[in-house]
C-alpha cells in the first residue's frame, strides 16, 4: 500500500506551497500531485513553478503527477491545460474529460480523478483502454461498491492494467460550480473576487443554523463540512485499494501521514474527532460516522 | 429551434405535446433516469404508447438514460437502451461513458445526445464524447452566455441549453452534496434531496425544513417555506446567515431568447419532469408563443409582460434569475 498527496485544493501563497513541498519531500510519502484544480485565477503558482517543484519532488525519490483543472470554461484554460497535457515528463491525473481527450489523441497514459465517472467496471475497462492506467474512484463511493466494480470479470482481467486509489483524508470535493462562494461570502462578484481564497487557507466553514458543519467553501468549489477520515479502515482496503491519498491541510498533513502508516494492519488505530466522518466508505450518507 | 418539454406523465406528455411542444423527453420507471421519484415516469407499455402518440403528431421523442450504472446492475442500463429503442424512442440522453459505448456500437442509426450529467463545459471535453457518436450536447447551467456563444462558434455539434426551470447551481454530474447528506446523489440514485429525507418541524411561530436531521432552513410566518433542497438553504458563513450557495429561485432565459436564437441553439429545454400536466401545459404555451415570435422577426422581439408573469408564477419561491448566462450572476 502506497500513500499519496493529493493536490493542494486551496490557494496559499507562494512560500507556503513551496514550505509544504520541501516538507513532503523530507515525508514519508510515496506519490505527490502537483497543479491548480480548482480556478485558473488563482495563480501563485505557475505551469514553470510546478514543474521546479516536480523536479525537485522527483529528485527526493518522490513519484510526481500532475492533476488538471477540474472545471474548465474558456479557452484559456484549456491552452493551459495543453501545457500539463504535453508537460513531456510526469502522468497527468485527468480530472475533466477534456484532459482524456488530449491524452488520447497523443496516446499518452493518465490517471482518472475522482471527478471523472466511472461507476462500473464497463467504463473502468473503456477508460483502461484509452490509457488509464490508475483510477481514483468517485468520493461517493463505498468500499462494497469498489468491491463490486473490481470483481467482475471485466475489471478482474485487466488488474494488471491499473492501479486502485481512494481519497481517505481531508475535506472532500463535492461538488463545483460557475458561481464562486467564497466571493459571495464577501459579497463580491467573481469577476471582482480579488483573489481573496488566499485569506482562507483552509476555506470558509458554512454551518447550518443550529451549529452542525454542512460545507466548506473554497472558491468556486464545495467541500465536505466534515473532514473525511479513513485512518481506521486501512486493513479494510487490502487486496482493494492499492494507493491512499491524503490531501493536504494547513496543518497536521504529515502528522496524519505517519498515523495512516502506522495503522496500515490496525495496529494503531486513531480515535476520531467529532468533525471527522467516514461514511460514505462504510456505504453511509458521507457526513456520518461509523466503525 | 426546437421547443423541448419535460414529461413525467403520460397526461404530461400529451400536454406538452397539444401546447406546441416540437419534442418531449422522459425516463423509465427505475434508477436508470436523474429524476427517479415515486409515481413519476414510464414503464416499457407507457413507452410504446408514449412514441406512438408523439410520432402521430409528427414530434420527436427523448428518453433520458442519464444515470451512472451500478457494478451489479449494468443490465438495468443496457435493457434501458434495448427497451427505448424498441418503443421508437428518436433520441437517447446519455451520460455514462459505459452506456454511450453500448448504444453507439448497437444502435448507430439512434440519435445520441450527451445529457448534462456528463458535464461537457468546453470544446475539449466535447470532442472526448465524440467518439461515441453523439449530435448534440446539452450544455451544463454553469456557463456563462458569453461562453455558451463561445462555444457556439468553435464546435459543429448542435448544442441544448436549459431555458426554464428548476437551477442546478453545480456542475451537473458532479455534485456529490446529497449524497453527503442523505446517502443518495443524483448520480447514483437519481435524486436530489430525496422527499423520503425531508422532515417539516414547527417550533412556535417557526417552520424548519430538514434533510436526514440537518437543518436546512427555517422560516417565520411571513415566509413561504420552500422544498428543502440543501444547497438553497440558509447557512451560517462567518458572522451572516443567508443563502450561502443559492436563493431558492428558477432559471428564466426568456430576456436571452433573441440571443441564443441568433447563436444557432438547436434546442431549448425546459426542465420539470417531476412537475404537472397544469405546469407543463402553460410553460409550452408560454415558450411555444416566444420562440415564434423571435423566429418571425429577431430584431423586433420582445418579452410579453404576460409570459413573465406566467413563468414567475411557476417559479420557485416565484423568483427567477438569468443564472450563469448573466455573468454577474457568478
Amino acid at each position: 500500500m502506497k500513500f499519496s498527496l493529493g493536490p493542494v485544493q486551496y490557494f496559499w501563497p507562494k512560500t507556503q506551497m513551496q514550505q509544504f513541498y520541501q516538507q513532503a519531500a523530507d515525508s514519508a510519502v510515496d506519490i505527490v500531485y502537483l497543479g491548480e484544480t480548482v480556478c485558473s485565477k488563482r495563480r501563485e503558482l505557475k505551469f514553470n513553478d510546478y514543474m521546479a517543484l516536480a523536479h525537485m519532488l522527483r529528485e527526493a525519490g518522490k513519484q510526481v503527477c500532475l492533476s488538471s483543472m477540474t472545471l474548465l470554461e474558456a479557452p484559456s484554460e484549456l491552452r493551459e491545460l495543453s501545457k500539463y497535457v504535453d508537460n513531456g515528463e510526469f502522468v497527468l491525473e485527468a480530472n475533466d474529460t477534456s484532459a482524456i481527450s488530449g491524452l488520447q489523441q497523443k496516446s499518452l497514459p493518465f490517471i482518472a480523478g475522482a471527478a471523472i465517472n466511472c461507476y462500473n467496471q464497463h467504463t473502468l475497462r473503456r477508460l483502461v483502454a484509452m490509457g488509464m492506467t490508475r483510477w481514483v474512484m468517485p468520493v461517493e463511493l463505498s468500499q462494497q461498491w469498489l468491491a463490486s466494480i473490481l470483481g467482475q470479470n471485466e475489471s478482474s482481467a485487466i488488474r494488471d492494467k491499473f492501479e486502485t486509489e481512494v481519497f481517505a483524508f481531508g475535506h472532500m470535493p463535492l461538488a463545483w460550480s460557475g458561481r464562486c462562494f467564497t466571493a459571495r461570502s464577501e459579497n463580491r462578484s467573481k469577476d471582482q473576487c480579488e483573489l481573496c481564497c488566499i485569506h482562507y487557507p483552509q476555506g470558509r466553514d458554512v454551518a447550518s443554523q443550529d451549529g452542525t458543519q454542512v460545507f466548506v467553501l473554497n472558491g468556486i468549489q464545495t467541500q465536505s463540512g466534515y473532514r473525511y477520515n479513513l485512518v481506521n479502515q486501512l486493513p479494510s482496503m487490502q487486496g482493494l485499494v492499492d494507493i491512499v491519498r491524503l490531501s493536504p491541510q494547513p496543518e497536521g498533513t504529515f502528522d496524519w501521514l505517519n498515523k495512516f502508516k502506522a495503522n496500515i494492519t490496525g495496529q494503531a488505530p486513531q480515535t476520531l474527532s467529532k468533525t471527522d466522518s467516514n461514511g460514505y466508505w462504510l456505504q453511509l450518507a458521507g457526513m456520518a460516522s461509523g466503525h | 429551434m426546437e421547443l423541448l418539454c419535460p414529461a413525467g406523465s403520460m397526461p404530461a406528455l400529451k400536454t406538452a405535446i397539444e401546447h406546441g411542444a416540437d419534442a418531449v423527453y422522459i425516463g423509465l420507471k427505475d434508477e436508470t433516469n436523474a429524476r427517479h421519484f415515486a409515481g413519476l415516469n414510464f414503464d416499457k407499455q407507457q413507452l410504446t404508447k408514449a412514441a406512438q402518440f408523439v410520432h402521430q403528431h409528427g414530434k420527436k421523442l427523448h428518453v433520458a438514460i442519464n444515470t451512472f450504472a451500478h457494478p451489479d446492475s449494468w443490465g438495468h442500463w443496457q435493457q434501458a437502451v434495448d427497451m427505448a429503442v424498441d418503443a421508437g424512442a428518436d433520441v437517447l440522453i446519455l451520460a455514462d461513458i459505459a452506456v454511450l459505448a453500448y448504444a453507439a456500437e448497437h444502435y448507430p442509426k439512434t440519435e445520441l445526445h450527451l445529457s448534462v450529467q456528463a458535464s461537457a463545459t468546453n470544446v475539449a471535453a466535447i470532442d472526448f464524447y465524440r467518439q461515441f457518436n453523439i449530435s448534440r450536447v446539452v450544455l451544463p447551467r454553469v456557463l456563462s452566455m458569453q461562453q455558451v456563444r463561445a462555444l457556439a462558434h468553435s464546435c459543429d455539434i448542435d448544442l441544448e441549453v436549459f431555458a426554464f426551470g428548476s437551477l442546478c447551481i453545480m456542475a451537473e454530474g458532479r455534485c456529490y452534496l446529497s449524497s453527503y447528506m442523505t446517502g443518495q446523489s443524483p448520480n447514483t440514485a437519481g435524486a436530489c434531496s430525496p422527499a423520503a429525507f425531508v422532515r417539516w418541524e414547527e417550533k412556535g411561530d417557526i417552520l424548519e425544513s430538514r434533510l436526514n436531521n440537518i437543518l436546512i432552513d427555517r422560516f417565520a410566518a411571513n415566509e413561504t417555506a420552500g422544498y428543502p433542497t440543501l444547497c438553497k438553504g440558509r447557512f451560517t458563513v462567518g458572522e451572516d446567515t443567508y443563502h450561502a450557495l443559492e436563493e431558492p429561485t428558477s432559471l428564466n432565459t426568456l430576456d436571452l431568447l433573441p440571443i441564443l436564437y441568433k447563436e444557432g441553439i438547436r434546442s431549448l429545454k425546459i426542465e420539470g419532469r417531476q412537475r404537472s400536466p397544469a405546469y407543463v401545459a402553460q410553460i409550452t404555451q408560454v415558450w411555444r408563443a416566444a420562440i415564434d415570435t423571435v423566429k418571425a422577426d429577431p430584431e423586433r422581439f420582445m418579452v410579453q409582460e404576460q409570459w413573465q408573469q406566467t413563468l414567475s408564477s411557476l417559479s420557485e419561491g416565484s423568483q427567477t434569475t438569468l443564472g450563469a448566462y448573466h455573468r454577474k450572476w457568478k
